[in-house]
């Protein structure tokens, strides 16, 4: 009970002391998340089936694409349209700042032997701690609604891009490095013309990663209020309605499938 | 012209280098220092000089510190005490600057296992090392194309490496750093990892190419045999000391401890060893017009020669007479012996290897005279020591043999 004792506290102590920089950070999200929003719902659906499937179709392949189109032609006529699109850009925005941390994070870790027995343990504890522990603290900093949401989404969600870069980094053969050294590489070109290169696959592994445990994050982190398909699935569990706890659960499953299929493939090269 | 200098270099692994560098002071081994530190001493007082536009060829078993050393010279790996100079600049003072500039223009190196880059076409990784001192693409193309041309491997531009044979893979290499036309090219264990027939043809490809370039190639090898074919110079290094420095007949002939020798006993040693090397220098002669058949056959007699080399009186080789031509002339009482000279007798110079000699035992059983290019006698070569140096039995040993074979 101590340490939980501490952690109130402390958590406590960050709200008390730092609401400006949280009302900051909540205002910046806030407005992130409402422009990619806006961008997808106004959209008309049929131009967003297009994009998806011309997407498909470009990085991951005929089938895949069939199955995109198919797959979010059946979201539309389940009703659930624009929710699957604010789940959709609570993902997007919620990746972009996990990756937009992670990358950096992972290619710190990979070149800094102390950064690395720093993040290591602390993205095990990341990992492993279980998701809806992270919506309690979320609240306190951001309130409801769908800022904390993402919030939550971020910390649940950076760990694989973290790991997975830094693992990458470190894979690049070393007699490749040590041969760029030879012709006079900086540390600065070292990484960005041989080692990241190297290791974009494992880097996108990661990004892929990343995009799916966001994805299963903001259905979570509608219990707080964040706004999408998970809001629908809450509805569903609390009035026992199982046709519409079903239906949004369906969505849920697509969107996921079809996020998959077009980020797994975002390394490989183009299929014809 | 001396290129690379290096001088009292000692390179240790591991902590407490400085208990373990007082230990090297006092000449302790490496198994002493190991077990009293726990350092591992790599390298051991290095002492070189690399002349300009030589191949250098440091050998030596895996372990032996050879590629350590190597890094050591464009600081890939820091030595821990000692001085390097390139062009009389100290390597081992520079900043950090300097030393990515004199890596990008002066000391270019070629790996074993290649070390390029898997994701980039041939071409881009010929440029590579002009990408990084940032020269601009339309010119480290060019360069790069001409360099590509050099090695051979034209048509090959935009092929990715990956998709390369070894022994391509390894033309690429050599392109990269000859791209940057560096003064110093740095080969570890280049062709090591390649098949003996590509190996051998690499060997003879990268000789053609330092006829044209003259650079000054600091060539890292396990291989003895590559070693005599492409050092102009060879130091042999045993546990991070190294033993011996010199030219190939050098080691061969003159090992300069147990261990060098046990590493030159299976070389072949007649493709290597010369007629120089082996012939008798300033061998009893007859002289045309001085010596007559009876001072001849005294000659012979107090040496136990059936024959002997005829010079004229400036030493211009003439032929040989033998003992019962001699003794014949002597009865006849003819006072010159010009009418006896066999001179239908091949001559060799003293760059002739024991390979290309033997065939000739089979043509005569007379010495074989060692002319230079006025074809002035310089010595002879005996059949005897010829076979003592093909065998690798002494003359004692092949005497028994033969008086084995009489008895039977």
């Amino acid at each position: 009970m101590i340490i939980g004792q501490y952690i109130e506290d402390g958590v406590n102590w960050l709200t008390d002391n730092f609401s400006g920089v949280f009302d900051g950070i909540n205002t910046g999200m806030s407005s992130l998340i409402q422009v990619i929003e806006s961008v997808w719902i106004g959209l008309p659906f049929y131009v967003t089936i297009a994009l998806f499937t011309g997407v498909a179709l470009w990085k991951a392949g005929r089938s895949n694409a069939i199955l995109t189109l198919l797959g979010l032609v059946f979201i539309y006529f389940t009703g659930f349209w624009e929710e699957t699109m604010q789940t959709f850009s609570l993902v997007l925005a919620s990746a972009i700042i996990a990756l937009a941390i992670g990358i950096p994070l992972g290619i710190w870790s990979a070149k800094n032997r102390t950064a690395n027995s720093i993040i290591r343990p602390i993205l095990d504890f990341m990992q492993t701690m279980p998701a809806f522990v992270y919506l309690i603290p979320a609240v306190l900093f951001f309130g409801l609604g769908t800022v904390p949401g993402a919030f939550a989404t971020i910390i649940f969600a950076m760990p694989p891009v973290v790991r997975l870069t830094s693992l990458g980094i470190q894979q690049v053969p070393e007699d490749i490095v040590e041969a760029t050294k030879a012709f006079g590489a900086t540390p600065q070109q070292l990484l960005v013309k041989v080692q990241l290169p190297l290791a974009m696959p494992t880097i996108l592994a990661g990004v892929n990663q990343t995009i799916m445990m966001s994805l299963s994050m903001v259905v979570i982190a509608s219990m707080i209020g964040a706004k999408g398909l998970g809001e629908i699935v809450l509805q569903g569990i609390s009035q026992l309605r199982i046709g519409l706890g079903f239906e949004s659960g369906l969505a849920v499953v697509l969107l996921a499938i079809i996020l998959d299929r077009i980020t797994q493939n975002l390394g490989t090269k183009q299929k014809k | 012209m001396e290129k690379i200098k290096i001088e009292k270099l000692s390179l240790v692994f591991g902590k407490g280098k400085s208990k373990a560098l007082k230990m090297l002071d006092e000449g302790k081994s490496k198994a002493e220092i190991l077990e009293a530190t726990g350092c591992n001493v790599a390298v051991r007082d290095a002492n070189l000089t690399i002349n300009e536009g030589e191949i250098f060829v440091i050998m030596g078993l895996s372990g032996s510190g050879k590629s350590t050393l190597l890094r050591c010279i464009n600081r890939l790996i820091e030595p821990t005490t000692g001085k390097i100079f390139v062009n009389n600049d100290e390597i081992t003072r520079m900043s950090d600057k300097e030393l990515l500039n004199i890596r990008r223009t002066e000391l270019a190196m070629v790996f074993q296992h290649f070390g390029l880059l898997p994701h980039r076409t041939v071409l881009s990784n010929v440029a590579f090392g002009l990408e990084l001192q940032g020269i601009n693409r339309v010119d480290r193309d060019k360069k790069a194309e001409e360099t590509i041309e050099l090695v051979g491997l034209k048509g090959y531009e935009n092929q990715k490496v990956s998709e390369l044979s070894g022994g391509m893979q390894q033309r690429v290499g050599l392109a990269r750093g000859l791209a940057n036309a560096p003064e110093v090219l740095l080969m570890d264990e280049a062709f090591s990892a390649l098949d003996p027939l590509i190996r051998s043809q690499m060997q003879d490809e990268l000789l053609l190419l330092q006829e044209k370039m003259q650079k000054t190639i600091l060539f890292i090898t396990h291989d003895l045999e590559e070693a005599i074919k492409l050092g102009d110079r060879i130091a042999i290094m045993k546990d991070g000391v190294i033993v011996q420095v010199g030219n190939s007949e050098d080691i061969i002939t003159n090992p300069a401890d147990d261990y060098v020798k046990s590493f030159v006993e299976n070389v072949d040693r007649s493709k290597i060893v010369t007629a120089g090397t082996i012939m008798f220098e300033k061998p009893k002669l007859a002289r045309l017009k001085k010596d007559g058949p009876a001072v001849v056959l005294r000659t012979m007699r107090d040496i136990g020669v059936t024959s002997l080399p005829v010079v004229r009186t400036n030493r211009t080789f003439l032929g040989f007479v033998k003992i019962e031509d001699v003794v014949d002339l002597k009865k006849k009482e003819i006072k010159t012996i010009e009418s006896i000279i066999r001179d239908s007798v091949m001559t060799v110079n003293p760059d002739t290897t024991v390979e290309d000699m033997l065939p000739l035992l089979s043509k005569t059983n007379l010495p074989i005279p060692v002319v230079n290019e006025d074809n002035h006698l310089l010595g002879v070569v005996t059949p005897t020591s010829l076979i003592a140096e093909t065998t690798g039995k002494d003359t004692i040993e092949i005497d028994e043999i033969i008086q084995k074979a009489i008895a039977l």
